[in-house]
């Protein structure tokens, strides 16, 4: 179901499938009222777009449309069982085979190629059915061969074609660094504008389960300096299908970061047509006194921590950045404007992340507005290790989250 | 399939996939690799560390026709077949006009390049720029079978490439100028050269690059005949690259996926023997490039590249294989380059006498030879195309003299298609909604 909460710190809760993200139980599906407190809640999806009574709301969102306090309803009725709700419920990765499934009806240009997408479905089940139903060579099951096979869907895509090509793991990419630098970043320019590139790459990156070091990387930091492509990260079902759909009908070359542990999250989506927009990011839940950014997995953390930090008295507005390049600096800096205190929790490295270049970002342009230094919570400088206990503390927790809100508050 | 290719030039068949010893027969033809092409010359020290190339290239000269004379495969090379042709008109390999075309687009590359040279040094580009002079039968002999819609994808030596391709002289020259006028608006330089019209698609700057693109382009012509259902879709690609590109791992990465998928491209090797001061022959196990199209599947020729007739026989075979869907094709073309690897080359690792050799086979001259002793064209008439060129060149210079240069305004202009991309601003517009973003000033 979409995400609920109350303008006035309420929590915010989240349902997941049987697959818990995390040992904590991170998710409940109980609201409470504060007493003394009006019992308005606004069941308001994650681009901060109202319900659908209201009609769709393809990615159209701004700040100042969110409505705090317009229908009220009974705690219970919004815990209503979801028969009788607008929309369908589904997994993430069925949100992005949904999302591409429609692209590839849409226009016949659109296509697939990776590593095992098409027979076996993808090895998270993102493909799953597309190549019966649209035959292999539109979903196109590759050999083992990142960097010509992401080289061939860059040059199909300077002849027409619109190719999708997925990483079995975002770390395999390394091995096609080359083309995604060099040919997919910089062709549009070398070229003088004749040939673009409507690429997307996509592919389930992050910290797993105990996957080792090599499976558990994060190449969005790698990956931002190329000029010329665009970044985004989707944590949502909403926001995956929405994106993915963004991103293949983009004429920009566009990354798609997808996790590991998040593909098996489940919402409720309208069933009306809607795109993300690329270059937007997320409202997950306003607040006053501090600015949390984050990203992916991590924003689940932070949603978990602001449970936390709700019942100790805090309230923190956690912005989900989405596009890791280019930074939404309207939507960070309208937040920065109010709140004077900035932390952000990324899951890259702390040694050129994409929190080090937010924090340069804002620092640059927002400087006047800050009432302490910003600070960045990232994972550990360290290859992911095997043992569980110490791959727990290589990632951010929401225990650290808490104490670095603390300590930015005082 | 395999008729057509045997009687023009050195090839090789893909193996059938249940042979076992018919399989070892046919290696003993084609002898074993390592050091193969200095065994046969009787007076080749093979000492097992390759050591000075320039001893080993003086005794066994021309280590390929030695093994070809000694060989007694059915395969032979085609300057054999074409010396035993009776000559009269009725069996000359070309018609007069498409001689006149040939001698025209090698004439044109040459001069080109002579004059980037000139250009150079008098100041006018700058950078790493590859000249091509030598080579000129590769490109003219494979490109001028081609239609327009056909792609071409080359390296970073693609100036003559894009010409013969159709990219007009001044386009090119204006492109190495850095002005707005150039085929990229001065933003790829020597090393890109792209054509949306002409559909070359680079120019790139690191080896093996373009392989996996031309291997797309080449998906795109099949998915357009195979999805899309369009009845006309039968666009061959070619991809040019060097002898030390094949020992790259996209090379073998898009052989494979080439011939997997019947794609209609044909790898063309130019193979000139010199990787900027590696010999192909320190770099590479198995020298003899061709053997290496079955053992993917496809077959592997080679042929004199210095000689644009012969390139031209095989090409027709290669491109109309592809054209009819039988899929890809490597040809490794012997091939020299008179000038260093690039203007920067002090080119002093090479043997004057390996240099001499090639340059008594010129490709220009070989064709004029031919259409002299053919009958074909008078004086003249070459005479005349050489002055049409020269014009040409010299107009080309002109034009990209007078060209502008870019103005701050073009910098940010292209480094996105939809140039959203550059991301929303803190006053919440789109950056590029910004009126300094076209001047180039807008921060980024």
């Amino acid at each position: 179901m979409a995400t609920v909460f109350q303008g006035l710190g309420a929590t915010a809760a989240i349902t997941a499938a049987a697959n818990p993200l995390d040992s904590n139980k991170l998710l409940l599906s109980s609201r409470r009222s504060f007493p003394g407190k009006k019992t308005s809640l606004v069941v308001v999806r994650c681009d901060g777009s109202l319900n659908l009574n209201t009609g769709s709301s393809a990615g159209a969102r701004r700040l100042d449309q969110l409505v705090t306090n317009a229908v009220a309803t009974k705690a219970d009725a919004a815990a209503a069982s979801s028969a009788s709700k607008p929309g369908h419920e589904l997994l993430l990765f069925e949100a992005l085979r949904e999302g591409l499934e429609e692209e590839m009806d849409r226009d016949n240009r659109v296509c697939v190629m990776g590593e095992d997408v098409g027979h076996y479905g993808g090895s998270y089940k993102v493909t799953r059915g597309l190549a019966d139903k649209f035959g292999d060579l539109r979903v196109l099951d590759t050999p083992i061969a990142e960097n010509a096979f992401t080289g061939m869907g860059i040059g199909a895509a300077m002849t027409g074609l619109r190719p999708i090509v997925e990483g079995m793991n975002m770390g395999f990419l390394l091995l096609a660094f080359n083309q995604i630098s060099n040919n997919c970043g910089m062709l549009h320019y070398t070229s003088g504008g004749q040939f673009t590139i409507p690429i997307v790459i996509r592919g389930p990156g992050g910290v797993g389960r105990q996957l080792g070091a090599e499976h558990s990387q994060r190449l969005e930091s790698y990956f931002q300096s190329i000029p010329g492509i665009q970044m985004v990260a989707c944590s949502t079902p909403y926001n995956a299908k929405g994106l993915m759909k963004a991103a293949i009908r983009s004429e920009n070359p566009v990354i798609l970061f997808e996790h590991v542990l998040l593909y098996n999250l489940k919402e409720r989506i309208p069933d009306e047509e809607y795109i993300c927009n690329l270059e937007e990011a997320e409202m997950v839940r306003p607040g006053e006194h501090i600015t949390i950014l984050t990203y992916s997995r991590m924003r689940y953390h932070v949603m978990q921590a602001a449970k936390t930090l709700v019942n100790k008295g805090y309230d923190p507005e956690v912005i989900d950045i989405r596009s890791l390049k280019p930074f939404d600096l309207h939507t960070i800096g309208n937040s920065v404007k109010k709140t004077h205190r900035v932390l952000i929790v990324e899951e890259c490295m702390r040694t050129g992340g994409i929190g080090a270049s937010l924090t340069a970002a804002i620092n640059e342009n927002f400087i006047d507005y800050l009432d302490a230094p910003i600070m960045c919570l990232s994972s550990q400088d360290v290859p992911t290790p095997y043992a569980g206990t110490l791959e727990e503390f290589t990632i951010v927790q929401p225990a650290q989250i808490v104490t670095a809100v603390e300590q930015l508050c005082q | 399939m395999a008729s057509a290719f045997s009687a023009t030039a050195k090839f090789a068949q893909p193996l059938p996939l249940n042979t076992t010893s018919s399989a070892r027969s046919q290696d003993k033809l084609s002898p074993p690799a390592l050091f193969d092409p200095f065994r046969t010359s009787s007076s080749a020290a093979t000492s097992p560390f390759l050591g000075s190339t320039r001893q080993l290239l003086c005794k066994s000269n021309r280590p390929l026709s030695h093994r070809r004379s000694s060989s007694s495969s059915a395969v032979v090379a085609v300057s054999d077949v074409k010396q035993k042709k009776p000559k009269s008109s009725s069996n000359l390999l070309i018609t007069k006009e498409e001689g006149l075309e040939l001698y025209e687009d090698m004439v044109l590359g040459r001069s080109f390049e002579d004059m980037c040279a000139q250009m150079y040094y008098r100041g006018k580009m700058f950078g790493f720029v590859h000249l091509y002079n030598g080579q000129e039968a590769v490109s003219t002999g494979f490109i001028k079978l081609l239609t327009k819609e056909d792609s071409v994808v080359s390296t970073y030596r693609d100036h003559v490439h894009a010409l013969s391709k159709g990219v007009p002289a001044r386009a090119v020259m204006s492109e190495l100028f850095g002005k707005t006028t150039g085929c990229c608006r001065g933003q790829g330089g020597s090393m890109h050269m792209f054509s949306k019209e002409h559909n070359v698609l680079g120019g790139f700057a690191f080896i093996g690059e373009g392989i996996p693109v031309a291997t797309g382009a080449a998906f795109t012509s099949k998915y357009k005949r195979e999805v899309l259902k369009e009845p006309n879709s039968d666009h061959v690609t070619l991809a040019f690259f060097g002898d030390g590109t094949c020992n790259n791992g996209q090379f073998f990465e898009c052989l494979n996926m080439a011939a997997l998928w019947k794609l209609p491209i044909v790898f063309v090797v130019e193979n000139n023997l010199w990787a900027i001061g590696m010999s192909h022959l320190r770099a590479t196990s198995d020298p003899q490039i061709y053997k290496k199209g079955p053992a993917f599947g496809m077959p592997g020729v080679h042929v004199d590249g210095m000689d644009v007739l012969k390139v031209r026989e095989v090409a027709k075979e290669a491109i109309g294989r592809a054209r009819r869907g039988e899929g890809p094709t490597l040809v490794e073309c012997e091939t020299y380059r008179f000038r260093g690897h690039s203007l920067a080359d002090p080119d002093e690792l090479r043997d004057p006498a390996e240099k001499a050799h090639y340059a008594a086979r010129d490709p220009i001259s070989q064709l004029k030879t031919y259409m002299f002793e053919n009958n074909l064209v008078n004086e003249s008439e070459l005479k005349a195309i050489d002055k049409k060129i020269d014009e040409l060149v010299e107009e080309a210079v002109e034009f990209a003299d007078e060209s502008p240069v870019p103005d701050r305004s073009q910098l940010l202009e292209n480094v996105f298609a939809d140039p959203k991309g550059f991301g929303i601003g803190p006053d919440g517009r789109y950056r590029c909604e910004d009126p300094k973003f076209t001047q180039g000033t807008a921060q980024v």
